[in-house]
């Protein structure tokens, strides 16, 4: 079978994204909106993820939207849409928080499996097609040493590993960097 | 074909500065192609870069410090990307769809009353169904109902711009709205958006993820907007156009606009062959 029409362009989400897309943090309440930041997934390790977007000038980008895909702790996708959570960078702070649990194993294309790891998506203001990464977790340095998505990047591997927070259990800090020194790993799929 | 092999970094689109410069494609480890199994054929071939807007699109002042300067990783695509998320119809209210009844408070909302529908494909032209489309907007002044719009023109009590729907077995889908207003916005100099649309599209894939905007049919502001013309083939621009659709209005009511959507497609697998 041959392709026979071309994609839509993408264009920004814009800075009122949330009026879409999380319509209580642009200040319109819907009922039955059903779509936050809990990935609804039960079973597994609860954990919470939290940390900040930065731009090429170091500054908090504070009108982003982020969403994560991910297989529970078994490393099966889910009914429905669990597995998936949506949330912004604050207003005032830039953090956003996820709450889900540890995802599980799920198979690389030659059916081996890769490291625990959950994929993200970047919506913002300047952002004309949406960035696309993974968090993975630095604590599973076993897992993570055998991952073909990880061995494949050489310069930058650490952008994509999640820190445990020592100062709460179960908790992990991922900062984004859209441009710079420090700049997260972003994939074409 | 370069995803076949595995990964590969992607040349930036424009010239980066010197110090991320050095990425190039031999930084990355490519695999090799027969240590790729048999199932090994990636879903989705990657999208075509060149159509889409770049990252970096200097006219565009708020892409400058939020575009990656380092090429983008290809990869092949596994179940993390292939699976995705399904919305049912119980996430729904009732009046998601109808723009101009899910935020009244006294009165119908002010401006062109317009009904919005199209068909959401793939690629390959096959119908898309069961796509959640949520759909933002600004009212008929040109303002939005959002903590941070501070813009000028009132806002419409009865009107929210919040919206969605999802596409049929056909892969049909309809809203009804107002037509928002254009407005003003901080970029080089004095910069107006064109009336638009904001469109978040789910497909079955996480892979097919798709956010995008579109305009009318006939207005002047479209040529003049940096937004849009970071979408640099003007083939690619007249797919965000809508398109006048008198066959839909609705007499004495609503006019009609049609905007037909495409998501990336799933390449067949020799499974789905089997079952042609």
């Amino acid at each position: 079978m041959k392709k026979s029409l071309k994609e839509t362009p993408s264009q920004t989400a814009g800075p009122y994204v949330h009026i879409g897309l999380l319509p209580g943090v642009a200040g319109i309440d819907v009922k039955h909106h059903g779509i936050g930041g809990n990935t609804g997934l039960g079973g597994g390790t609860p954990i919470i993820i939290t940390g900040v977007v930065r731009d090429g000038a170091g500054d908090i980008v504070k009108d982003a939207l982020l969403e994560i895909w991910q297989a529970n702790g078994d490393g099966q996708f889910g009914g429905g849409h669990q597995g998936f959570a949506r949330c912004h960078t604050d207003f005032e702070t830039g953090e956003f928080r996820f709450e889900t649990v540890k995802p599980g194993p799920v198979a690389w294309t030659d059916g081996s499996p890769q490291a625990p790891h959950m994929t993200l998506m970047i919506f913002a203001r300047g952002i004309n097609i949406h960035l696309h990464t993974r968090i993975y977790f630095a604590d599973e340095a076993d897992a993570n040493a055998a991952d073909p998505v990880l061995n494949a990047v050489t310069d930058g591997r650490e952008t994509l590993l999640a820190k445990p927070d020592t100062s709460s259990n179960n908790s992990y800090r991922f900062d984004v960097s859209l441009q710079g020194e420090a700049e997260t790993i972003f994939f074409d799929i | 074909m370069a995803w076949v092999s595995g990964f590969r970094a992607l040349t930036p689109a424009l010239p980066v500065d010197g110090t991320r410069a050095a990425v190039e494609i031999e930084v990355y480890t490519l695999l090799q192609a027969d240590q790729m199994a048999s199932n090994s054929k990636p879903a989705f071939a990657p999208r075509d870069r060149t159509w889409h807007p770049k990252g970096l699109t200097p006219a565009y002042n708020s892409s400058v410090l939020r575009s990656p300067k380092r090429a983008l990783l290809q990869m092949p695509t596994s179940l993390s990307e292939t699976s995705g998320p399904v919305f049912g119809h119980n996430i729904f209210g009732e009046h998601d769809a109808d723009m101009l009844a899910n935020a009244v408070v006294d009165g119908d909302p002010i401006g062109e009353r317009i009904v919005v529908s199209g068909r959401v494909l793939d690629e390959y032209a096959r119908p898309q169904a069961g796509v959640l489309i949520e759909v933002w907007q600004a009212n008929a002044g040109g303002r939005y109902r959002h903590v941070r719009d501070g813009y000028l023109a009132p806002l419409d009590e009865n009107f929210s711009g919040y919206g969605r729907c999802i596409s049929d077995d056909q892969g049909n889908y309809s809203f009804r709205t107002i037509r928002p207003g254009p407005y003003p916005f901080p970029n080089n100099g004095p910069a107006w958006r064109p009336a638009h649309i904001h469109l978040s599209l789910f497909g079955a894939s996480f892979a097919q993820r798709l956010i995008t905007q579109f305009y009318f049919e006939g207005d002047p502001l479209i040529r003049h907007c940096a937004i849009v013309n970071a979408v640099s083939d003007p083939a690619a621009v007249e797919r965000l156009v809508a398109r006048l659709d008198l066959d839909n209005a609705v007499p004495f009511d609503a006019l009609a606009y049609r905007f037909d959507i495409v998501l990336r497609g799933r390449e067949e697998t020799p499974l789905d062959a089997e079952h042609d």
